[in-house]
């Protein structure tokens, strides 16, 4: 199928055609009996993993499933920030990998994703905390990632809004990633759509997997969908919220708990905050400005098993008290808009990007919530993983049996309690 | 909804006065257990959508372990009980 590209011209020249030029931005084939790769779930993960494998590895014989529309599930449930400031030596090369498929995605995927790289700022509140945050951006550095300890002053010259005479919790300084920022969620899903399906991928909606069919040897021969059977060589799970679900069809059974995150998207105003800044007193809460003008912010999970869509009203007060201890000024706002995305928590706060105890059988999973970042990244890997059957070196310490052998990523040093990573 | 817990002690409470620890199905194995069995107690879950037992502990009441048997698609609490007694099935 031809693409059109995307251009200042081109829309020049659609102008001039009144505008009945522009086509449909990707096909709505229907399913075919059988396929090289089947990537179950169409959110932001599996549709990149199906883009880099057609454009990468020229696998092209794929279907992407995707049970409700794309960007239906946590694609577009984010409060999409994109950072690489991770301390530790099996997630700091992996998120800099992602950021740095980031800077140069819209060119790759010829797609506005509005790529927006304002620097994330995370504050700290204490000495021990500074000390923390020292050592992250030390940790960053030694990966080549340049990340800035800021102190007070330099802060309040940034976000000069923020409230300085807490006493509780006062903003001692924060540690600066200028290279971090947010990106348009849905035209992130729509981008990796676009171009996986001009590169011969079948993207397939509303054709929710209901079983995982395999032959007497163990291997997977193909699934049962809502839309019938569709066969496959390789299968490849991209479900994250819902893994151990549709694990299960396959049998295998995870080190995950599902949970529910809320944000938050408040009425639009003018632009007020040119960053992304996290607070890490009681809690969590992060916010940043959208380019319509809505802050968009969030908070903790609500911490108790849930697969629904929607949280409770002890966290949304939470978010809201963190939010007006940070910034006075946001009690003039009214909330727009709330939602709840079902998380894979995981039992280290990691991924898992692994090959199964099933040999045709791939799995990426366990994302938590900071799934949204990792989208390139993910992709690229997973892709990797399912063309030459082993793991693209950034992600190799995302293995499924790492708990077994002791090498858990335990970035938050929470233990496994999932409802704390 | 999980926003209200009945506390077979305290009666209707607020779900913030509740820490909720998880998955109340593991069953701890004995101390000479294989590494397979302590695996799969610590890391492992069935996770499953729909009914399930979780325990809660009521930090801001009674100070009891509770079983907590709710829908987690739907939020709606199914019952209540303490964890030490008979009908919740076991000890932590």
């Amino acid at each position: 199928m031809s693409l059109m590209r995307y251009s200042a011209l081109q829309i020049v020249k659609q102008a001039f055609a009144a505008n009945r030029g522009w086509k449909p931005v990707w096909r709505e084939p229907e399913p075919k009996p059988h396929y090289d790769v089947v990537i179950v779930g169409g959110g932001g993960h599996g549709l990149s993993t199906a883009y880099y494998l057609a454009k990468e590895f020229g696998i092209t014989n794929v279907a992407v499933l995707e049970k409700g529309y794309f960007g239906s599930g946590n694609a577009g449930r984010n409060t999409t920030i994109i950072r690489s400031n991770y301390l530790l030596e099996g997630n700091e090369p992996f998120y800099e990998f992602s950021l740095k498929l980031w800077e140069g995605l819209e060119q790759d995927f010829n797609y506005n994703a509005m790529v927006s790289q304002r620097g994330v700022i995370d504050l700290y509140h204490s000495d021990g905390q500074r000390d923390a945050y020292a050592r992250r951006g030390n940790a960053m550095k030694m990966h080549g990632v340049e990340a800035e300890l800021l102190d007070r002053d330099a802060v309040k010259a940034l976000l000069p809004y923020l409230n300085y005479n807490h006493a509780r919790f006062p903003i001692l300084g924060g540690l600066l990633q200028r290279r971090g920022g947010t990106a348009r969620h849905d035209a992130v899903v729509w981008g990796y759509a676009r171009g996986a399906d001009s590169r011969g991928v079948d993207l397939i909606q509303n054709c929710e997997v209901t079983g995982v069919r395999r032959d007497e040897t163990g291997q997977v021969t193909g699934v049962e969908t809502t839309r019938g059977f569709i066969g496959c060589d390789r299968l490849a799970l991209a479900t994250a919220g819902n893994s151990s679900h549709v694990g299960r069809m396959a049998g295998l059974e995870l080190p995950l708990e599902s949970h529910v995150l809320q944000a938050f998207v408040s009425e639009a105003i003018k632009p007020a905050i040119d960053h992304v800044i996290t607070y890490g007193a009681s809690g969590h809460f992060y916010i940043s400005q959208s380019d319509k003008g809505g802050l968009v912010f969030g908070a903790d999970i609500d911490g108790y098993s849930s697969y629904a869509q929607r949280g409770n009203l002890a966290m949304v007060e939470h978010a809201m008290e963190e939010g007006v201890s940070l910034i006075p000024g946001l009690s003039r706002l009214r909330v727009l808009r709330s939602w709840g995305g079902v998380m894979d928590m995981s039992m280290d706060g990691s991924p898992i990007i692994d090959k199964t105890h099933i040999p045709n059988l791939y799995l990426n999973c366990g994302w938590c919530y900071g799934g949204f970042k990792a989208t390139p990244a993910s992709g690229l890997c997973f892709a990797h993983l399912i063309a030459k059957d082993e793991p693209h070196y950034v992600a190799r310490a995302y293995r499924l049996d790492r708990f077994q052998r002791g090498l858990a990523i335990d970035e938050g040093g929470k233990g496994p309690q999932p409802n704390l990573q | 909804m999980a926003s209200l817990i009945t506390c077979p002690h305290c009666g209707v409470r607020p779900r913030e006065e509740f820490s909720v620890r998880g998955d109340a199905t593991p069953v701890r194995p004995l101390p000479n257990a294989s590494d397979e069995a302590w695996h799969a107690y610590v890391y492992l879950r069935d996770n499953p959508r729909g009914q399930i037992r979780e325990h809660w502990y009521h930090e801001a009441g009674c100070r009891r372990w509770l079983v907590v048997e709710r829908n987690n698609v739907t939020h709606e609490v199914v019952s209540v009980t303490d964890a030490a007694s008979k009908t919740a099935g076991g000890a932590l």
